[in-house]
């Protein structure tokens, strides 16, 4: 149980580790894109834990990164290739960033620090933990974004038309100061329930 | 001549890399501590992206698309970049002792730097010529250079100021990064569409 909580929130990929930056930034001008991005992470993740942690014994120490990289580009692949057919409009919207996960650190990250020294068992409850921690902080990043930007929550409208766009929540600026006022939060929070 | 140009101030100002399509942000947050480093890194950068994307490009139209391979772009794309990564790594330690010693540290950390896949992929994506692939590669990897620098710059100041203690550290430093995308934002007037 522990190694899905904390990937939750006492090691959150995003407010906690910084981790998986550029996927983070760049997709959340909604909320759905969020949520997608996160999805596609989760699978990606929980698949190259499960073959990393199987092939731990037998990866040689000196080029483990290439091979894990390998093993990541190929289920990138497989996503890719699966969001293009059947949700077209998503694959549209979330464009290079898609491919972009092979190199999303957390992913790397989680096979490196973790799959690749733990049982098969452990590691999939880690990347499962990983996984949602980073869903839920793209779908509040972009859920802020949409709502501010465009006066939406996933499509639906939720502020009154005369409410005026703050424009440049869409924008990639945006993206950067509202991350950076919720990691502030989140470390009000923290420091709060320390006390 | 005039295209070639074009891409070459829209990629390092208007559309840069770092600030506009979040390419980047990890080495962007993580070494842009310290001046010295920040100019090693973006060095680095600017080194291998060039290649790479000159590299991918032939890879791409040369191998890839005659054999109809185009579904292996990013198992191959990531491949090129790891394994150039690790050949200029020997390359320069055999040399230039003097430039291992400067950009050497930096050189395996690029492999993770998703700014080079990043532009591979753009280059495929933008259907660029051979020539307008490297300007694109160069000019990506000196815009990197350039915002970390100035990051850096940033960064080291921020130091001596007191800030409250919930917004030290990651969140200050995103801040920065937004507010330095605003100002970027002023280049788009640069060129008219």
């Amino acid at each position: 149980m522990r190694e899905i909580v904390k990937g939750l929130w006492d090691e959150h990929p995003i407010f906690r580790q910084l981790l998986g930056m550029c996927p983070t930034l760049a997709v959340t001008t909604s909320a759905i894109n969020g949520l997608s991005m996160g999805l596609a992470v989760v699978f990606v993740l929980f698949f190259s834990s499960l073959v990393v942690s199987v092939m731990k014994k037998i990866v040689p120490h000196q080029v483990r990164i290439a091979i894990y990289t390998v093993i990541i580009a190929t289920f990138v692949t497989i996503v890719d290739i699966f969001l293009k057919a059947n949700f077209p409009q998503i694959s549209r919207a979330l464009g290079p960033y898609v491919p972009l996960i092979i190199v999303n650190c957390i992913i790397l990250g989680r096979c490196e620090a973790f799959a690749s020294k733990h049982s098969i068992g452990k590691s999939l409850r880690d990347a499962l933990g990983m996984g949602i921690g980073f869903s839920w902080g793209l779908f509040l990043l972009g859920a802020i974004r949409e709502i501010f930007g465009a006066r939406t929550l996933l499509g639906i409208q939720i502020l009154p038309q005369n409410y005026d766009r703050l424009i440049v929540m869409i924008l990639p600026a945006g993206a950067f100061l509202v991350l950076g006022f919720l990691v502030a939060i989140m470390n009000q929070i923290e420091a709060k329930a320390k006390k | 001549m005039k295209e070639l140009l074009l891409i070459f101030i829209s990629t390092v100002l208007i559309n840069n890399l770092v600030l506009s399509y979040f390419l980047g942000i990890c080495p962007f947050l993580g070494v842009s501590g310290r001046i010295e480093s920040a100019f090693g890194m973006g060095m680095a950068v600017i080194f291998v992206m060039t290649l790479a994307t000159s590299i991918s490009w032939l890879i791409y139209h040369l191998i890839l698309l005659p054999f109809g391979l185009f579904f292996l772009e990013y198992v191959v794309f990531i491949l090129v970049i790891a394994s150039l990564v690790q050949i200029v790594e020997m390359f320069i330690r055999k040399f230039s002792p003097a430039l291992y010693q400067s950009l050497g540290i930096y050189l395996p950390l690029i492999t993770t730097n998703c700014a080079i896949l990043g532009v591979a992929l753009f280059m495929v994506a933008r259907n660029y010529k051979f020539l307008e692939s490297v300007v694109f590669g160069f000019a990506a990897g000196l815009g990197f250079w350039l915002v970390l620098l100035i990051m850096a710059g940033i960064r080291e100041e921020l130091e001596y100021v007191e800030v409250p203690k919930v917004f030290k550290g990651a969140s200050l430093t995103l801040i920065t990064a937004g507010l330095l995308a605003l100002i970027f934002m002023g280049f788009s007037g640069l060129i008219s569409a």
